[in-house]
């Protein structure tokens, strides 16, 4: 029988949750509730005597000073309405295990036979004078997301104050038997692989489903199935495992197509995207660095390597978590945090976390138009995913150091949700260099950490798709950062005692995926399914081999060492299993109870995709011409600049990060006298026993792909550049990651403007290679998600092309790191770098509600140069400040500094060197790229002018201690005369919730 | 010969901070520093009492799934040394009647709180008389404040420090009393060594000087001999004068002043008192 404790806080204690959600139901929902309560549910199964639940419940459930507990009978209290949230079955609830473990913990011995499950569930008891209809849409819009959790609603007067609520067990039920499907593929026509695809969610085209049909009318195959003991027809472990193989998440097969592309005058045929542009760039690279050249692995693991110094490497990598985060926004994101530490975690013989990165693209929190179906509330979709990084983040013990959140209306049809982790390896292990792979034949397949559920399954396939009304439930996981920490924990002492020979990670296409991969390295593989450990019994052998499960690394072990890696993990509490070994029969072999249910050809697996060929068409878009005067009150322009969403601060959600833990902070992301200003990127020392230190910046500009996707990617990538060299990054030891999220790109019925969306694609690669070349800055690693719209119905929404571009760098000395607050009243202010008209796709162009054409153009050469030289005047110790010109230009960048400092600023426009039409909105605003914000204290004045000679450099002011952010216009009138405290008060209101 | 200190930072289960607490031992000078898994613990691997400086980093035990640090709470009070009758609750209190030094940051803080070890009022130890809650603002964060320091405290880690500038990085920092008897004789006995202050060192209530809404301002509290000490705010963040949030604009001694609290813990080994 199960029971229900309740557990709830004494009168008198404050109950935060409570407040929190009436505050969100208030805001969000503008409905007048006067009082939640919450109450923790937890319905324990296991037949525990009542003295066992007294126990449990006045143990680990519940806090005495504070909490009150009540069990089969509901806890005392006043309410009109009660709604209780649970999870569905077979949605990860972590509570619940937690609590299932402190119970069995606690009866120890005493617990015989008996098997305890723990459900958590939550109540919110409102008061309040609302109806039944408005409580629905608290439970619906706010509480509970209906693809993974459940909710009761029950009125005061049908509540049962004798019983409470009923018991609900979410047990995954049925057992069902195993099966393995035979498909005919063989005798199948056109329509008919067309509809395997679309039925299975596969995301295969015709192509691929024939090369698929083909490869099993070959005699060649079907011979060794015979000897394998399979028939002819493809077995849906196969076929699934081909469809995950195959995708667009896993193989890129855009990136690796054959493009024809025009932009009207000239033709070009480019045979791959990736190779032509990304990877070759960077060997040009690291050749042209010759001994300087600090890559180690870049694009064949898991993330990128380079040196850190001789004794350490530096991995990095950031990944998008779009898809699940427009389902589920907390366990979206919270996987794709914990999911993309996997990536440098597994990267070569595996390395320890040391930061992560966000980047958010969502449409405005505030939006009000009525949503198109299955798309949650941007605003929701803000506080879980914020939620969602938090916990991925906070519990994993990772500081989240750099982040930076967009706004754009078009991401309202898929949010934007980048996540990047960083990782430091010793060179070398017991004397091996260790950011190589080696796998042997014999070593065997060992699975650890979680358990495999049907979460996550098709996660690869899903996302290779636009969401749709059929996008399926299980894609969405919920990840658990404990089970994780106490993996990694576990398998950082298991490497450095060499108890294990290769890693990586399970991520999409689970086993199927990691094992397929690490074969590659021997030569083969045997995976016996049958040993898999399972969350519940049910699952087909197939969704074991794919499904997304967390938390869990695949190793390959050298037998001799299989009983101590064992050992260790077992005293360390982490499951490990072998699922089977590594072979060199050139065959990906799978068994489930003794029979072979896969068996694909390797090369066939990994190399049989066909490739596409598509066509690129670019014309460039003729956006209309803005015609706005200038406004007569620029000190008003400003502050709606400052308030703007793209602008204003993001301090409530950096707020809610830990950016410190591991002890390595040095530059954190809010800076200055009030520690609230916004820095241009972080840096943190990883060794804290050295003075080095690790710098990361990214760049994002999506709304210049308006006008050209080209400039849009030399902006963000100039940008990510410009942000790690503000704080004392050197140029010369600069890696950068590329993550392009797209719409749809292949034309279609349903993408009719194809051709164009690919062209634009096709410029944001050739910038790559002209500015990673020309800044002598390689990409190693990147990753990109193609498939970011929605359709339902007659409603398309497609994101703006958006690249995050990602850097990681060096410093040698941290203590010469540079923060962009004004130090001192007096310091000179300075502009570096010459202002142009180039305001399209800019703040300031959106703020008057015109897109323009002129975006800014990148001139890498003359940027190089400021760089080194801003570099070498940081080095000798004699800038104040540095802050880049970014969103909004010269006048956001100015303001900031003054506020962050808490200092006025005097500044008089006529001397900041611009070219085009002569307007103060225009010198303001303008978003040239390759420009910064410096103060000098006046004594190095000489000294930092000599450095800089030969870049445009002009003093434009003056820092004051009046309070005072004062600007001469053109002309010589004064046009803004603001207080600092207004002006940071417009740019921190806005998103402070 | 002066005497050696034995330190031991103890982790597993979702702990985070050990490395730095680990750093600022080592650099308080501690001989012996060991991080060390709480299952070697459990294994009989390693013994506290070869150890005479017990620290807990903070983290997030057991993911704090059932509030803060309670299951990990759960596990120290049940969980047995394997093949001995001994259990780690047991081998705990050997170390505390030693008259040994346990210092607990954030998480491990919560962990004494729960375990009852703090305030342990008469020696009491195992009974929890306080609570550590929700923050009042509902949310975890991440924000420098000034700890005031109660000079009459018996509390040997804060001995010669007045005003203490740390971040505190948690979502459950609420100190809450049992009733207000409790909280006199914490009082009483000046066994709160910390309070949350304003700059200038007044003692607050007020968000976000008071990050968190505790009663009394109170950050962190002793037992009654000043050997165990829990906190809130993370001293091992402060090692290095660039953890200082404004170390590019404010003079600041070249060592973090976090690192006080372990050298005081040291030096009292090191003397005669221990």
């Amino acid at each position: 029988m199960a029971s229900r404790i309740e557990v709830g806080f004494k009168n008198g204690i404050r109950d935060a949750l409570g407040e929190k959600v009436k505050k969100r139901i208030i805001d969000n929902l503008s409905l007048p509730v006067e009082k939640i309560s919450t109450v923790e549910v937890y319905t324990v199964t296991g037949d525990l005597t009542k003295d066992e639940l007294k126990e449990a419940a006045s143990g680990p459930l519940s806090d005495s000073v504070i909490q009150n507990f009540s069990i089969n009978i509901p806890l005392a209290g006043n309410f009109d309405w009660l709604i209780e949230v649970g999870f569905r079955p077979g949605v990860t609830d972590n509570v619940g295990k937690t609590a299932r473990e402190a119970i069995e913990l606690l009866l120890g011995s005493n617990i015989g036979q008996r098997k305890i499950g723990v459900y958590t569930s939550r109540q919110y008891r409102i008061c309040g004078e609302i109806t039944k209809n408005d409580v629905e849409k608290i439970a619906s819009g706010l509480l509970a997301n209906d693809l993974i959790e459940r909710y009761q609603i029950v009125s005061k007067t049908d509540f049962n104050f004798a019983c409470g609520m009923p018991v609900y067990i979410p047990q995954v039920s049925g057992k069902a038997e195993v099966t393995v499907e035979e498909i005919n593929l063989t005798a199948a026509g056109i329509d008919e692989l067309l509809k395997i695809s679309k039925d299975r969610i596969l995301a295969l085209n015709l192509t691929e489903m024939k090369a698929m049909r083909d490869y099993f009318r070959n005699k060649k195959t079907l011979d060794t199935r015979k000897k394998m003991g399979l028939g002819e027809s493809i077995t849906d472990v196969e076929l699934e495992c081909l469809a995950q193989t195959w995708s667009e998440h896993c193989k890129h097969k855009i990136f690796n197509s054959l493009i024809n592309y025009t932009d009207g005058k000239k033709k070009k045929i480019i045979d791959s995207l990736f190779k032509t542009y990304i990877k070759d760039s960077t060997t040009k690279i690291r050749k042209a660095k010759g001994r300087k050249d600090f890559c180690l692995s870049v694009f064949v693991d898991n993330a990128g390597i380079i040196k850190f110094n001789d004794d350490f490497n530096l991995v990095f990598k950031v990944e998008t978590h779009n898809s699940p985060s427009a389902l589920d926004p907390y366990g979206g994101a919270l996987t794709g945090i914990v999911g993309v530490n996997r990536d440098p975690f597994g990267t070569g013989i595996g390395a320890k976390l040391i930061f992560n990165t966000d980047v958010f693209c969502f449409a405005s929190p505030f939006h009000k138009k009525k949503l198109p179906p299955r798309i949650l509330h941007p605003r929701r979709i803000y506080e879980g995913v914020r939620e969602g990084v938090e916990h991925g983040g906070n519990k994993s013990g990772i500081p989240t150091v750099n982040g930076s959140i967009v706004f754009d209306e078009r991401f309202l049809g898929k949010p934007l949700v980048y996540c990047g982790t960083a990782s430091i390896m010793p060179a070398r292990i017991k004397g091996k260099t260790t950011h190589e792979k080696e796998i042997k034949s014999r070593d065997l397949i060992v699975m650890t950490g979680g358990r495999i559920g049907k979460d996550g399954i098709h996660g690869a396939t899903f996302s290779s798709e636009e969401l749709h009304e059929g996008s399926p439930v299980t894609a969405v996981q919920i990840g658990d950062p404990i089970t994780q920490k106490k993996m990694t924990d576990f398998l950082l002492i298991a490497r450095d005692r060499g108890l294990y020979r290769a890693i990586t990670d399970n991520g999409a296409g689970g086993l199927s995926s990691s094992v397929g991969e690490m074969a590659t390295y021997s030569g083969g593989c045997e995976l016996d399914l049958t040993h898999a450990p399972l969350k519940y019994p049910g699952l087909q052998p197939w969704e074991i081999l794919i499904s997304e499960a967390q938390e869990r690394m695949t190793l390959a072990v050298d037998p001799k060492k299989i009983k101590q890696f064992l050992e260790l993990a077992k005293k360390m509490d982490v499951e490990a299993t072998v699922l089977g070994r590594f072979t060199d029969s050139g065959n990906f072999h799978v068994l489930f109870g003794g029979q072979t249910v896969a068996c694909l050809d390797m090369e066939f697996l990994h190399a049989g995709v066909p490739q596409m060929t598509l066509t690129a068409k670019w014309k460039q878009p003729k956006n209309r011409k803005p015609h706005f005067a200038p406004p007569p009150d620029l000190g008003k322009a400003l502050l709606k600049m400052l308030s703007r969403l793209n602008i204003c601060s993001k301090e409530s959600v950096v707020r809610q990060y830990d950016h410190e833990v591991q002890g390595g902070s040095v530059i954190k992301p809010l800076v200055g006298a009030e520690n609230d200003g916004p820095s241009d990127a972080a840096i943190i020392r990883p060794i804290l026993d050295s003075m080095e230190g690790v710098v990361v910046a990214h760049g994002i500009c999506p709304r210049y792909s308006d006008i050209d996707t080209y400039h849009m990617t030399a902006c963000a990538m100039d940008e990510a550049i410009r942000n790690a060299v503000a704080v004392g990054a050197d140029l010369d030891h600069l890696a950068g990651l590329d993550n392009f999220c797209w719409c749809d790109p292949v034309k279609s019925v349903k993408t009719p403007d194809g051709e164009y969306k690919l062209a634009q694609l096709v410029r944001a690669n050739m910038a790559i290679y002209d500015y990673t070349t020309a800044f002598g800055v390689p990409c190693i690693s990147g990753k990109d998600s193609m498939k970011n719209d929605y359709q339902i119905g007659k409603t398309k929404i497609s994101i703006p092309p958006t690249l995050l571009f990602s850097v990681i760098g060096k410093i040698k000395d941290v203590r010469k790191a540079i923060t962009m607050d004004a130090k001192r009243p007096q310091d000179l202010v300075y502009i570096i770098g010459e202002t142009k008209e180039e305001l399209g796709g800019s703040e300031w162009f959106a703020l008057q509600k015109v897109i323009g054409n002129n975006a800014p153009q990148v001139i890498a050469a003359k940027a190089i140069k400021i760089y080194r030289a801003l570099h070498k005047a940081m080095q000798s110790g004699i800038i104040a400040s540095c802050h880049d010109c970014s969103d909004g230009g010269l006048a956001i960048a100015l303001a900031e500094t003054a506020f962050a400092g808490g200092l006025g600023m005097n500044i008089d426009l006529n001397f900041v060197p611009y070219r085009g039409k002569k307007r103060n909105d225009y010198i303001l605003f303008s978003e040239t790229a390759s420009r910064f914000v410096v103060t000098v204290h006046p004594e190095d004045k000489r000294k930092f002018e000599k450095i800089m000679a030969g870049n445009i450099t002009r003093g434009i002011g003056l820092v004051t201690s009046d309070g005072l952010f004062q600007v001469t216009g053109l002309g010589g009138k004064l046009i803004i005369k603001e207080k600092i405290s207004k002006l940071k008060d417009a740019w921190q209101k806005p998103l402070n919730f | 010969m002066p005497r050696k200190v034995k330190a031991i930072v103890l982790t597993g289960n979702g702990t985070n901070c050990e490395m730095e607490m680990a750093q600022a031992c080592k650099l308080s000078g501690a001989d012996v520093v060991d991080i060390v898994h709480i299952s070697e613990l459990l294994y009989g691997e390693r013994r506290l009492e070869d150890y005479s400086f017990l620290n807990l980093p903070g983290g997030f035990l057991d993911g704090d799934d059932l509030g803060s640090a309670k299951a990990g709470t759960n596990r120290f009070l049940h969980a047995h040394i394997t093949g001995h009758k001994e259990m780690l609750f047991a081998q705990l209190l050997k170390f505390i009647n030693a008259g040994k030094l346990i210092l607990g940051v954030c998480n491990g803080f919560q962990l004494m709180i729960k375990l009852g070890l703090l305030p342990a009022l008469d020696d009491n130890y195992g009974r929890q008389s306080t609570t550590l809650t929700h923050n009042d603002s509902g949310r975890f964060e991440d924000r420098w404040v000034y700890l005031k320091t109660n000079t009459q405290s018996p509390c040997i880690y804060t001995k010669g420090v007045d005003i203490l500038y740390l971040p505190v990085r948690h979502g459950e920092g609420k100190f809450i009393p049992e009733s207000s008897s409790i909280l006199q004789q914490v009082e009483k006995k000046n066994l709160f060594a910390f309070q949350y202050c304003q700059k200038n060192g007044l003692p607050t209530i007020d968000y976000p000087a008071n990050p968190n809404g505790s009663i009394n301002a109170i950050a962190g509290i002793c037992n009654e001999s000043g050997r165990l000490f829990g906190l809130m705010p993370h001293p091992e963040a402060y090692l290095y004068r660039t953890n200082h949030p404004r170390w590019t604009r404010e003079k600041l001694p070249e060592e973090g002043q976090g690192l006080t609290i372990f050298r005081n813990a040291i030096k009292f080994i090191r003397s005669k008192k221990f």
